[in-house]
């Protein structure tokens, strides 16, 4: 009788405190599909960022060097072709967003919240429950290893264990000694991440990419990657036992955005001095706008009224 | 019936922990019971600095013209962004037009934020010498004629606690909705934002371990006139130790 009467406060108790809503351990609900407007660097992510155009990204000299030896034929190579992005890719590419928690059933609380997987990349799960980080010496898995705690309305995640990979879809690398610290936070119907790679290898300080989206039910973002199978495409125009890559001082595209856009070339090489706005001071007498622009002028196109630049033909269409 | 009496009792007392904090939370943010000042969850002043690392060749530079690539423009904004004319607008005396707060806070620039008055945020840049004005609880818009920067109401909005647990004192957000624009450009390159523009801001205040303090403003730009639906953004601004690299730097319609 009495486990009976101590289940029925319990049960009455609960029952009042879901009426208010409230929730159970101060945090926001991150679920649902969050669409990604393309506002955001609309080139980069989408279409892909130029060669050579490495500015406001804070690289070293040995990042550089690796992204000046990028060869884009590198990613059909066989072994290449399901190369995965890291975990930072939840910044810096183009998809939509499908997030999900994992709830303990014995005790209703989150073990984990979790950033689908789009194509080209695996689920990032974030781990809520306080496990600690793996040995430094563990595997690096294509997820990483993450961990979250709430401060406030915010949700602080912190990635290790992540592969090597490009904080540029244009080579600029990312080691496997690169952490990821986001700060994730959700207003309305908006959702907003700062991403903090910071790589003791390619960066001489944090880089720091922002993503924005927003919730939309339609967006239809599947949870999980489709399996990626490698095949054999059309031969390639050079010997086939050559890994594609520039040697030093070989890019062929080292002035293309300085031709195209007329950005000085101490800019389109990047390194921390180019994020700041005294860096303007250096190229005022060296650069000259552009006259008129002549390909990917516009985009996303939303109004059908609108007749625009939208690739490189330079046709309006 | 006692255990049922005894069951109520319980839940009543449970509702009255849940809501307290709540209220308690609320008060200052939304009923403005305190000065906005002296509610702060977060503490925004100083001198800030933003750090371009994305859309560089449209933000550090002024792009060519035509150059709408990112932002959702309707056919009628590009009629007006094709007729961009920078040294017209020098000479009418209009250098200023990349400079209203939907085109500023994309900008290279640094910010010198502090309190004005107890209910008023005051934002600066150096980049074209601007002052934004962030106004608190029940400030009423003077009714005068539109202007670049428009009229700001803020708010701070605090995390809602979770059962039990008292109001941090030190997480929140700051929101602000910005209207009454005059128009003007949101890129430097003359995109236009009209004089129906509403500019929805949050404003998250971020610290890190090495002691970075980091701005994110993620931010909506509604224009039914020139915008086919709203453009979203997000920017950041990392905080400095002092003025010392304030550079005070007229506005300029071409550079």
């Amino acid at each position: 009788m009495r486990i009976m009467q101590s289940t029925s406060h319990c049960a009455a108790v609960w029952f009042v405190l879901t009426l208010t809503g409230l929730p159970v351990f101060g945090q926001v609900d991150l679920s649902g599909i969050w669409a990604n407007r393309g506002h955001q660097d609309w080139l980069d992510r989408g279409r892909g960022p130029d060669l050579v155009d490495y500015a406001g990204l804070p690289i070293n000299e040995a990042g550089r060097e690796k992204a000046l030896s990028y060869m884009a034929a590198l990613q059909s190579e066989f072994e290449r072709q399901c190369e995965y992005y890291a975990p930072t890719y939840v910044v810096l590419g183009p998809f939509a967003l499908n997030i999900w928690n994992d709830v303990d059933p014995s005790t209703a609380k989150i073990v984990s919240w979790n950033m689908g997987a789009w194509i080209d990349k695996d689920v990032t799960t974030v781990w809520m429950d306080g496990r600690p980080h793996p040995s430094k010496n563990a595997f690096h898995p294509y997820s990483g290893f993450t961990t979250g705690v709430w401060e406030g309305d915010t949700l602080t995640t912190y990635s290790t264990h992540m592969k090597v990979a490009y904080v540029k879809r244009n080579g600029v690398p990312s080691s496997d000694q690169a952490t990821l610290t986001e700060h994730i936070v959700r207003h309305g119907d908006i959702l907003a991440i700062m991403g903090i790679i910071e790589d003791p290898v390619y960066l001489t300080e944090p880089h720091v990419a922002l993503s924005i989206w927003e919730q939309d039910p339609h967006a239809n973002m599947p949870r999980y990657s489709p399996p990626c199978e490698p095949i054999a495409e059309d031969p390639r125009l050079e010997a086939e036992h050559i890994v594609p890559h520039h040697l030093p001082g070989k890019n062929p595209s080292i002035n293309e955005l300085t031709d195209l856009y007329h950005i000085p070339v101490e800019a389109t090489l990047g390194g921390a001095e180019t994020m700041y706005p005294e860096f303007r001071k250096k190229i005022k007498d060296k650069y000259v706008r552009p006259e008129k622009c002549t390909r990917y002028c516009c985009g996303p196109v939303n109004d059908p009224a609108l007749k625009c630049i939208r690739d490189a033909s330079g046709r309006e269409r | 019936m006692r255990s049922l009496k005894r069951a109520l009792v319980a839940a009543a007392g449970a509702i009255v922990l849940a809501f307290a904090p709540y209220a308690a939370a609320q008060a200052p943010a939304g009923g403005q019971a305190r000065p906005a000042k002296a509610a702060e969850p977060i503490d925004l002043t100083g001198y800030w600095v933003s750090v371009i690392t994305q859309d560089w060749r449209w933000r550090m530079v002024t792009p060519a013209k035509g150059d709408y690539a990112g932002v959702p423009i309707t056919a009628e904004a590009k009629q007006v962004a094709d007729t961009w004319d920078p040294a017209k607008d020098e000479s009418s005396g209009q250098p200023c037009k990349s400079y209203g707060a939907p085109g500023l806070m994309h900008a290279p620039t640094r910010l010198h934020i502090t309190w004005q008055d107890d209910n008023t945020l005051k934002v600066e840049s150096d980049y074209g010498m601007q002052t934004r004005l962030l106004h608190f609880g029940n400030w009423k818009a003077p009714g005068s004629a539109a202007s670049l920067q428009g009229d700001s109401l803020a708010l701070w909005e605090t995390p809602r606690p979770g059962r039990g647990e008292t109001a941090p004192a030190h997480f929140g957000d700051l929101k602000v909705v910005t209207n009454h624009f005059s128009g003007g450009y949101l890129r430097k390159n003359g995109v236009p934002y009209g004089p129906n523009a509403v500019l929805t801001e949050y404003w998250d205040l971020f610290k890190e371990p090495n002691g970075d303090q980091r701005i994110m403003i993620a931010t909506r730009l509604a224009d039914p006139q020139y915008l086919s639906i709203p453009w979203l953004t997000v920017v950041q601004f990392k905080k400095e130790p002092n003025a010392a690299k304030w550079d005070p730097t007229p506005c300029s319609a071409s550079w």
